[in-house]
Formats: structure tokens, sequence, C-alpha cells
């Protein structure tokens, strides 16, 4: 039996730095449905589990891996899925449950080229805008884009840390090339690592009411069998968490819903900076992407060109702020994404007048070249 | 546990008496009570309960507290004790 | 089922109703309820500790039972009851996990996960309240509406066959399957105490009225219905999964019709790979 914390230094793929990084979070049950190319995280997480007597089950869909990892979140445990574009969309509407009945649960999407089956085995970062918007009517959840291997373990413990914290879905926008990538990972020993346990409610259980805010705006939440004798729906409901069809009862819960992810943006959004202070150009990148950014300010520098880059570590919530300060004193941004436009329509709604934003995009099964950035600086600024 | 059977043979078994609670409010009027009692003993009243419906009233003694009432109503709103 | 003392002047069930919730949705001589409280009362009867127990609804008038009951419940998303049921009992097997719903929710949109459930012999008890219709959208024809019967979506009647549903649950590998009408609650609330201590997969099928949106287009009144159920109905335990098939004419078969012991997947799990 290997234990909870693989510490060391490892030689793995993305995906299994994400399936040791859920096992170091302390996730003990793991549902989903296999998908290129995300089976690899599946694969590790049925051989680990049951070394820290967690749960590994194989659902019949993506809507089943999904839906059970909500009902698994009820009995006070850790839960997480992956899966990829195709059942990323049939995981939608259970990812508004989540979001609705507030329970904490981690998604990695290691995507692929779509829209539709597409491009099985190879990455794209499309589902950006479907992690925000995919699910119906209007929420906030929080999604983190991994660079690399190791930010895949890392990422994923922030990624369970974070929602446990908020009770909100979080999802990991992975792509093919972080997933199948294989690096270097340095795996601390278990004390080093920070988790997050569920906040637990006190008090009288029958004067209880499951979705009265405590810190943050995030109710405190209970396990089946603690006595507290919930009620959970997807529904509009109050505080109580009885249904409750009202205009009121729904401004109030949407209000409550929002505002704990948006009163605590500083908290939630991470963001790493380079050469950023004096850049002109400033370009805006995540995930596998970032990496060929962090190449293209190199090479800009050394033409003279001042750009620098802003990395998205979280993308949603989207660090609206620091795009538009940011827009007040730049020449321009240039979002490097591999999609055909989606995170770049962000940075053009938060930048609106003061500077133009650009696209280096594609539309997927490659990433992007250093040059293709360097030449897009050239022909616009 | 079948009591609603239980009146077949109240010859060889000591007689139980059984009397009938109605919560007038929960009732949706629907009649199974009155139409599948066994002995018979409930009725529409004619009064109407607060959301409108006519609730059943115990119109005889006869109630042998065999539950079915109980058992079928949809709304909680009936029940039977062993009358003392 | 547990009896009022003399003189109590609360319901016997009132102990696990959400009570300030009263009166529940469910229209007037809807059988729904009445099935509800033979589930409640065999909770009462097992003498099992309330908090062990959850309930799991899907979308549907039947899948409101969650809203009622003073348990840990969960009212989910349509067809979804028996995934977040198997999360919950996977995660947390000394819990008793009941999914209360519709047929259109469980055999419908929910019906891959039904026959997996059953597959798996997850330890679930699976309560389905058949009104052959879509009662809460307003009765569209749904995998159970009998042939020719009309329905919002059948206006001239359904061209369809209906599922056979414990013969579904038979051939998926369910270890327990029942089937009961909403009049025979004695039965009923005997069978759901059965299931709940069943060990595996316990599938009860109940015929139930929907007179709002199922009688009134097939001009059955709700006691002509409950008639039906009582006079057409032949109980038949061990009958042959087979010839389930619903048809009041020739008489509907009732009973237990499967109960076997099979080991279920969180005994395996602990089995097989945690005590490798
Ligand atoms: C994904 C989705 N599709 C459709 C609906 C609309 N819908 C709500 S309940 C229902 C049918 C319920 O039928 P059944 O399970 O038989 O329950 P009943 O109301 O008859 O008890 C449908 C189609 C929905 N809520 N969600
Ligand atoms: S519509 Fe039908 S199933 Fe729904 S509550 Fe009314 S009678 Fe019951
Ligand atoms: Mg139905």
């Amino acid at each position: 039996m290997e234990p909870k914390v693989l510490t060391g230094e490892h030689f793995i793929n993305g995906d299994i730095a994400c399936a040791e990084g859920a096992i170091a979070a302390g996730c003990t049950f793991f549902g989903a449905y296999p998908i290129t190319p995300a089976t690899e995280v599946a694969e590790r997480m049925s051989e680990r589990l049951p070394d820290v007597c967690g749960i590994f089950i194989q659902m019949e869909d993506e809507i089943a891996a999904m839906t059970s990892i909500l009902g698994a979140a009820w009995t006070g445990v850790k839960t997480m899925t992956a899966t990829s574009g195709p059942g990323f969309s049939l995981m939608m509407e259970t990812v508004g449950l989540a979001v609705v009945t507030e329970t904490p649960c981690v998604v990695v999407n290691v995507q692929r080229g779509g829209p539709s089956t597409g491009l099985p085995t190879m990455g794209a970062q499309a589902d950006m805008m479907q992690a925000k918007w995919g699910s119906h009517g209007d929420y906030e959840i929080i999604a983190i884009a991994p660079s690399s291997p190791q930010e895949m373990f890392d990422l994923t413990i922030e990624a369970f840390n974070l929602s446990e914290k908020y009770r909100v879905p979080v999802f990991i926008m992975s792509d093919e090339v972080v997933g199948h990538m294989s690096e270097k990972v340095l795996i601390p020993e278990a004390k080093e690592i920070k988790t997050v346990a569920r906040i637990k409610p006190k008090g009288r259980k029958d004067q209880f009411k499951p979705y009265q805010p405590g810190e943050n705006g995030v109710p405190p939440m209970p396990a089946i069998g603690d006595g507290y004798n919930v009620h959970v729906t997807g529904l509009t409901h109050d505080e109580q968490g009885y249904p409750v069809m009202s205009v009121d009862t729904q401004k109030d819960m949407m209000n409550r819903l929002l505002s704990k992810i948006r009163d605590n943006l500083d908290d939630i959004i991470r963001t790493e900076e380079y050469l950023l202070d004096d850049a002109d150009i400033v370009i805006v990148s995540y995930g596998v992407s970032a990496r060929t950014a962090f190449t293209a300010v190199d090479m800009a520098r050394q033409m003279g060109i001042r750009v620098g880059l802003l990395r998205l570590i979280t993308v949603w919530p989207f660090p609206e702020e620091m795009i538009r300060d940011l827009s007040k004193r730049v020449k321009g941004f240039v979002t490097v994404e591999i999609n055909m436009g989606q995170i770049s329509r962000e940075v053009q709604r938060c930048a609106g007048a003061n500077a133009p934003s650009y696209l280096v995009g594609h539309a997927g099964g490659t990433v992007i070249t250093p040059d293709e950035v360097i030449h897009l600086i050239k022909e616009a600024f | 546990m079948k009591y609603w059977r239980a009146p077949l043979d109240t010859d060889e078994i000591a007689v139980v008496r059984g009397k009938v609670y109605i919560i007038n409010d929960r009732c949706k009027g629907c009649g199974y009570c009155i139409e599948f009692c066994p002995r018979e003993v409930l009725e529409f009243s004619k009064e109407f309960n607060i959301k409108g419906y006519h609730p059943p009233v115990v119109k005889s003694d006869g109630c042998l507290n065999c539950h079915y009432c109980e058992l079928l109503c949809p709304e909680f709103a009936i029940y039977t004790v062993e009358a003392d | 089922m547990a009896k009022a003392k003399a003189n109590q002047k609360v319901h016997p069930l009132e102990e696990l109703i959400r009570t300030e919730r009263l009166p529940h949705i469910w229209c007037s001589g809807c059988g729904v309820g009445t099935v509800f409280s033979a589930c409640l009362a065999a909770i009462q009867e097992t003498g099992i500790d309330h908090k062990k127990f959850s309930m799991v609804s899907g979308i549907g008038c039947s899948g409101r039972g969650a809203g009622y009951v003073k348990l840990d419940s969960f009212h989910t998303t349509h067809g979804r009851s028996i995934p977040f049921a198997t999360g919950i009992k996977m995660a947390n097997p000394s819990l008793n996990v009941i999914v209360f719903s519709g047929d259109g929710d469980l055999f419908a949109i929910g019906g891959n996960h039904f026959i997996h459930a059953a597959r798996r012999n997850m330890d679930i008890t699976v309560i389905c309240i058949n009104n052959f219709i879509y009662g809460m959208t307003g009765g569209q024809v749904a995998a159970t509406t009998p042939h020719m019967d009309r329905s919002a979506t059948t206006p001239y009647g359904n061209p369809e066959m209906p599922f056979n549903l414990p013969l579904m649950a038979y051939a998926s590998g369910a270890t327990y399957v029942a089937r009961w009408t909403m009049i025979h609650s004695r039965d009923l609330t005997d069978s759901f105490v059965e299931a709940i201590n069943h060990r595996g997969f316990s599938f009860i099928e109940v015929l139930s009225p929907c007179p709002i949106n199922y009688g009134r287009r097939n001009k059955i009144k709700s006691l002509d219905m409950l008639k039906l159920f009582a006079d057409n109905t032949i109980i038949k335990n061990n009958a042959d999964p087979a010839e389930l098939d619903i048809d009041f004419k020739k008489g509907v078969v009732l009973g237990k019709f499967v109960d076997i012991d099979k080991p279920t997947p969180d005994e395996n799990y602990e089995k097989v790979c945690m005590m490798r």
C-alpha cells in the first residue's frame, strides 16, 4: 500500500499529478466515465483510492458521474470527477445543481478539440466559456488553469481548498497537452500541504438553517447522518432549504450565491505576472498557452519591445479589476489561447475603449507557437 | 399486521374499538377514507374546511381501529387510536 | 406501523413529516401521498435510527417526496436520483438510502441509471410511483403509458408499448422486486420494510392514480381507478416477471417477484480493493 502523499520527486504526466493532488488534498470519492484525454486521472484514482479507504466508481455516463460526486459530498467527504469536452457537456445540468445546493466538488476538464467528438487526442482550450456559462441560469463558479504537471498537482489541492471554503464547484480547466505532458513533479511532505476542512454547523440541530450564511457568506455544511435533517433541493429555496417560488426568494438566494464569490475575489483570484511593471503590451494567457506566452515575452524583449505577461491561474472569476487597471496604462492586450476567442473577449470587455485587445487563437489540435504571438505583436503595434 | 382483515374474526378475539381523529384542515376531500372504510363509519361533512373541501366526519361508532383510513389517506389527515 | 396511542393528538407519522410544509403539492385524489405515507410508516416500523436514513428524489410530482420527509433529504435533477443515491451509499454504506420518484423520472430520462444500479446490486431501495403519465408537466405520455391510452402528447392514443418494470428490474439484476398498488397499503408497507432491510438493490413499483392528468384524459375517475386496483388485480408472489405486463382487463399481477441474496458493491469494493 502506498502512502496518502507520495512525497518526493516524480516524473509523471499532468493527469497522474492531478490524481495525486486530489489524494493529497483528502479526496476520498471519485466517480467518472472514461474519456480521452482524461482517462489517466480515473485510472490513477482507481489504483490509489483504496489506499486511503476512498471509493472509486466508474459510473454509466458523465451525468451519473457528476451526480454521484454530489451525493457522496453530502456524506461529508471530498469528491472529484474528471472528463473532457463531451462529458463536460453532459455534466452541465448537474453543475447547476452543485451550484445551487452549494455542494463542494472538483471537476477536472482535460480539454480536447471540439465541438462534438472533435479531436479526442488533441488539445484545445475551447471549453472556457462553457465552464463559466455551461449550465443554465446565472451563477459564479471557480475555474483554475494549470500550466504544468506540477501545477496539476498543486492547483488540484488548491481547487479542493477553494471548493470547501466557498461550497462551490471548482473546475480544473486543463488541456490534453498539460494532461499528457510528463515533467518533474515535486510532492512535498504531507505536513507541508495545506488542506481546508469543511466547516460543520454548531448549535441546536432543530433550529439549524442549512442555507443561513456563515463566514464569508458561506453556510456551514452538515453531513448526512449528523442529525440535522436537512432538505436540499435544486429549486429556488429559502434559508431553511425549502422551495419558495417567489421573486424575493430567488433574488435573495441568487445574491448570496453570487456575492459569496464576488465579495471574495482577492482571496480567490490567483495570477502570475512576468515583466509586467514596465510593459507596453500585455499578453494574457493561461494553461498550456501561457508556456508559449513566456517564450514570446522573452523573444519580444530581445527585440526591444516591452511585452509583459499576465498569466491567469484563476480564469473564473475573471480578474476584471486587473485588466481594467492595466488598460489605463498599456498600449494593448494580446490574449493567447487555443480557441477562436473566448477569454480574449473578456479582456476586450474589461479593457473597453482604454486599450485594444487582440487574439492569437487557434482552432485546436496543437499549441500556439511564440512566433505567431510575435508576428501579431509586430503587425498590431 | 393484517389489521384490516381483523373484523372478519371478531368473534374469536376480543373486540377492539377504535376512535377516529380527523385533522380537518389537512383534508383535500378525495373521499378515499369514506369509500374504503370496511365498517362504513365515515361520511362527508357538510362543513367546509379551510381549503374549501368537505372533510370526513364520523357518522357511526363502528370503528374497529383497523387503521385503513389512516394508511390510505394521502394527506396525513386521519388516524385512529384504540378507544379506551 | 407505529400505532397511535390512545388520545394521541397527533398523526402517528408526524415525527417524520415536515409538517410546516403542509399542505403538500399533490392534488386531491393523487396517490403519491398514500405511497409516501406507507414509506414513512415502513421507515418507522424498521425501528432503525432515523439519522441512518436518507431520501433522494428526482423531479416530478412523485419526486416531491423528499421535500416532505423529516430526514436528510435530496430533491435532485430530473432522472438523477439513483446516481445521487449511489454516491451517498458508496461513500457511507452505513446509511439506508431510499429513492422515491416517478415512472418518468426513473425509467425515461433516468432509465440508464436504473439498469446500472440494478446490475451493480447497489444497496438502495427504489420506490417508483407508476401513475402511467408525466403528472407534473401536465400529462404527457410516459414510458409506462398503456398502448392506446390518451395523454397530452398522444391525443389519438399512445402508439407505443409500455415497459414491464419488474421485468426490467429483474433482468438488470435487482435482488428484490415487488409490485403493489397504493390501495394495498398494508402489503405495500410490509414490502417497503422488507426492501429497506434487504441487502442489495430493491425495487418496488407502486401503481397509483393521477386523476388530474391521466384519469381525466382516459375517463377514469379516481375512485374508479382505485376500484380497478382492488378488483382487477391478482396477488401472485413469485410470478414470472415476463408475465407482468399491465393490462387491467386481464388482471394486473401484484406481489413479490424476486428476493434473492447477492453481495453488494460496497461489500465487494471493500473485499476486492481495500483489503486486497
Ligand atoms: C432535464 C429535464 N427535462 C424535463 C423536465 C420537465 N419535467 C419535470 S417532471 C417531468 C416528468 C415527471 O414524470 P414522473 O417522473 O412520472 O413524475 P410524476 O409527476 O408523474 O409523479 C418532466 C418531463 C425537467 N424538469 N428536467
Ligand atoms: S398531477 Fe397527478 S401525479 Fe401530480 S399531484 Fe396531481 S394527481 Fe398527483
Ligand atoms: Mg408519472
